[in-house]
């Protein structure tokens, strides 16, 4: 079926950090339909519906309370039903250890979280135009690592 | 025990397609991948047993002329950098344009209104997609890579990968590998 619009969800405690990234996300040509979540337990939950239209891309932040990102990351990594879905993993540490670890445990992208606005919407700009082409041409999914 | 496997798409597809449309008896010619011609006008009744029969397969007929020229460039963009001798005679541009019919400018617009970017950034996630897979299955050097994808040098690949991917192929390699052992002592 042809793609029209990208089902994208976010998790972030911080609201400040999610007003951003939808405004963002809303000033970007790329057609979009955005869920927000507290938390990776509030995500994990809502991917668990029976029925949901899974989301395309997931966007994670690393440090939540109650299920953190990497938690989160190893529950999608881990079922199934959910293998299809690009992990992305969005936060503050550049430490190359946990980016590297990400990676490993199976996220396919890594952003660091830009501290200005314009740098935000471009970092996000790049990856859903990426995702587009993953989501349409015969590109190899387990190889689909980047990092910004 | 576990085995690693290689495809090639184009001749899968292609073999499926012919398969299905001779049990259909259809009278047919593949033009290239993703383009099928018929003698005569299937009837609607032979259409609907292809659109079943092909999508058993994940085959899709397409009824957009958009989406299916999209899927057109980037089949035969992906023809272009796999073959060994077409980037050496033509740029992909011309290739392009001489292959579908089309002008140039022309596929640019459609492509880019389709999917949100150039045809020439599909080149370029195209052909790091194929450095990948090299580079994962372990048995070619960057050298051979680059010279298999018409880089003009090891340096000029490297580069290019790590704007693609934000990370060098030493690294993607260092945590594909990581990844596949994890995978097995998880099992």
């Amino acid at each position: 079926m042809p793609l029209h619009t990208l089902n994208i969800a976010l998790a972030d405690d911080d609201e400040d950090d999610r007003m951003l990234f939808k405004e963002a996300i809303d000033e970007i040509k790329i057609k979009t339909n955005l869920s927000l979540f507290n938390n990776g337990e509030e995500l994990m939950e809502y991917l668990s519906m029976p029925e949901l239209v899974l989301p395309q891309i997931v966007f994670l932040d690393l440090n939540m309370p109650i299920k953190n990102g990497m938690q989160c990351l190893h529950e999608i990594r881990n079922n199934p039903c959910l293998k299809e879905l690009l992990v992305a993993i969005y936060s503050t540490s550049s430490s190359e250890a946990d980016i590297e670890e990400t990676f490993i445990n199976g996220a396919n992208i890594y952003i660091n979280k830009p501290n200005s606005f314009g740098a935000l919407k471009k970092a996000i700009d790049k990856v859903l135009q990426l995702n587009w082409q993953y989501h349409t041409s015969a590109l190899n999914r387990d190889n689909f690592l980047l990092r910004i | 025990m576990r085995i690693y496997l290689k495809f090639d798409f184009n001749t899968i597809c292609k073999t499926v397609i012919q398969e299905q449309l001779n049990t259909l008896g259809m009278d047919y010619t593949i033009h290239g991948v993703g383009e099928v011609e018929f003698r005569r006008q299937p009837t609607q009744e032979e259409e609907q047993r292809m659109e079943d029969m092909l999508g058993n397969y994940g085959i899709e007929i397409m009824d957009d002329h958009q989406i299916a020229l999209v899927q057109r460039v980037k089949d035969t963009v992906t023809e272009w950098i796999l073959d060994e001798e077409l980037p050496k005679r033509y740029n992909f541009s011309t290739y392009l344009s001489d292959k579908l019919n089309y002008t140039y400018t022309y596929l640019s617009s459609i492509f880019s209104e389709a999917t949100y970017s150039s045809i020439e950034n599909f080149v370029i996630l195209k052909k790091i997609d194929i450095a990948k897979n090299l580079i994962s299955q372990n048995n070619s050097t960057l050298t051979e890579i680059a010279y298999k994808l018409n880089y003009s040098s090891v340096a000029h690949l490297s580069a290019q990968f790590k704007k693609t991917t934000g990370l060098t192929p030493s690294s993607f390699q260092k945590i594909i590998k990581k990844r596949k052992e994890r995978s097995f002592t998880k099992e």
